[in-house]
């Protein structure tokens, strides 16, 4: 008998041992820990172009994260990207006129939305819509543009060597 | 020409046979299920030499685990200027493929083999037709106990490998090499997602532990029952395990990771 109360203590402690293992890497090596509850609310921002931004991607405002992108859609009629993101319970006093932005952490980090507050009394609600968005930067385009612009300037710089060079005649 | 096709015809047809008669046996054992769960005490027993008794391999070969990505890592990450994301990639490569994987590789080794051994000496030494002629069925009063511990037993395993192994590769990486601590934490969490990573690590680890105790047992159960017989089919429990495990590990990840 007592040998039989010993084995189950054993099991028994087994048993605790994997589930406080299960609940160590639920709450120290994943994400669960950052939920909290079903609370929060889902606010939406059009985009014209939102680069590689994920599902799960996160939301900040002044480098804190305040939530995560929920889902990703496409407006038929607008050709514009609709991204809808879910702002955790506590911050539920961003201004109507908040501005979101598509950045990227770091060099060739991940994409993510930053929010800016902006200055009336009113205050976002579940659902309601951020009007100012600016697009994620596209490498492509960022090089184009530039390339116009030196193009550009030394067009200018070889006009104005030409004019010089009629003057002298 | 005629001796291969007998040859080629009579394996086939063997190892057909041998596949229905082991899930002809799966359900045998299944169908005992209620009875054991109402005799906890035999559960209790198995669970003891199935479990408790792998928890010191388990921990062990973990640690080590752990503390070799920590080093691996470090130095390929650090050429990147990436050394942050050690923690994320230690605990992302522990839960998602190490943890269930070499888990069930070392439970077919230290459990799966010692049940394919007790049991073919059980029915070497006639234990089993000796419960038979008293009315007792040794499936579902030996068999049946054994199986459903190896189930409960490999996520529990494959759990506390996992631990282990992230504060293995977290002594390595920031007690030695000195990675910073928030960063590691902070990132590992950042990354990893309950449901699809630790979730899925468990369902892993919970269809190797079916996948090797069935073999254990099964082997045990249908070995010849002299000495040879029962050496070769310890044999066979380890080597059929290997290669379930790390086939229906293919396909998991195929099936949980696969896309995007």
């Amino acid at each position: 008998m007592q040998q039989s109360k010993t084995l189950e203590m054993w099991v028994g402690a087994f048993v605790a041992l994997g589930v406080v293992a299960l609940f160590f890497l639920a709450m120290k090596v994943s994400n669960l820990s950052d939920y909290q509850g079903d609370g929060g609310y889902l606010l939406k921002a059009r985009f014209d172009n939102i680069g590689s931004l994920k599902v799960r991607a996160p939301v900040s405002m002044a480098g804190v994260r305040i939530g995560r992108v929920s889902a990703i859609g496409f407006d038929k009629q607008r050709f514009q990207a609709v991204v809808e993101m879910h702002i955790e319970p506590q911050f539920d006093s961003l201004p109507e006129d908040t501005s979101a932005k598509i950045l990227t952490a770091g060099l060739l980090g991940e994409q993510y939305i930053a929010l800016e507050a902006g200055g009336t009394d009113e205050v976002l609600k579940d659902g309601s819509e951020i009007e100012l968005t600016q697009s994620s930067l596209v490498l492509e385009e960022v090089i184009s543009k530039f390339l116009y612009s030196k193009a550009e300037g030394s067009e200018k710089k070889d006009d104005a060597s030409d004019e010089k060079a009629s003057d002298g005649k | 020409m005629r001796k291969t096709l007998e040859n080629l015809g009579r394996v086939t047809l063997d190892t057909v046979k041998k596949l229905g008669r082991a899930n002809l046996f799966l359900l045998h054992v299944l169908s005992g299920t209620l009875a054991i769960l109402l005799r906890f005490r035999l559960l209790t027993a198995q669970m003891y030499s199935v479990g408790v008794l792998s928890i010191l391999l388990i921990a062990v070969s973990g640690l080590f685990v752990g503390m070799v990505l920590g080093l691996q890592g470090f130095n390929v990450l650090s050429d990147f200027g990436a050394e942050e994301s050690l923690g994320v990639m230690v605990a992302a490569s522990l839960v998602r493929e190490l943890g269930p994987v070499v888990t069930a590789l070392l439970f077919a080794g230290r459990a799966g083999s010692a049940l394919t051994a007790e049991i073919g000496l059980m029915k070497a030494t006639e234990q089993l037709s000796g419960m038979e002629m008293m009315a007792v069925d040794p499936v579902k009063r030996v068999i049946t106990p054994r199986f459903l511990a190896g189930v409960l037993s490999m996520p529990l395993l494959a759990s506390l490998f996992s631990m282990v192994g992230v504060m293995g590769g977290f002594f390595v990486g920031v007690g030695l090499l000195g990675v910073d601590e928030g960063a590691f934490w902070t990132q590992m969490r950042s990354h990893l997602d309950f449901e699809d990573d630790i979730i899925n690590g468990v369902i892993k680890s919970l269809v190797f532990g079916v996948v090797v105790t069935w073999i254990a047992v099964f082997e045990g159960h249908d070995a010849i029952p002299t000495s040879e017989g029962v050496s070769r089919a310890t044999t066979r429990s380890v080597v059929y395990s290997a290669f379930a495990v790390l086939g229906w590990d293919f396909v998991l990840t195929a099936l949980m990771f696969g896309e995007d």
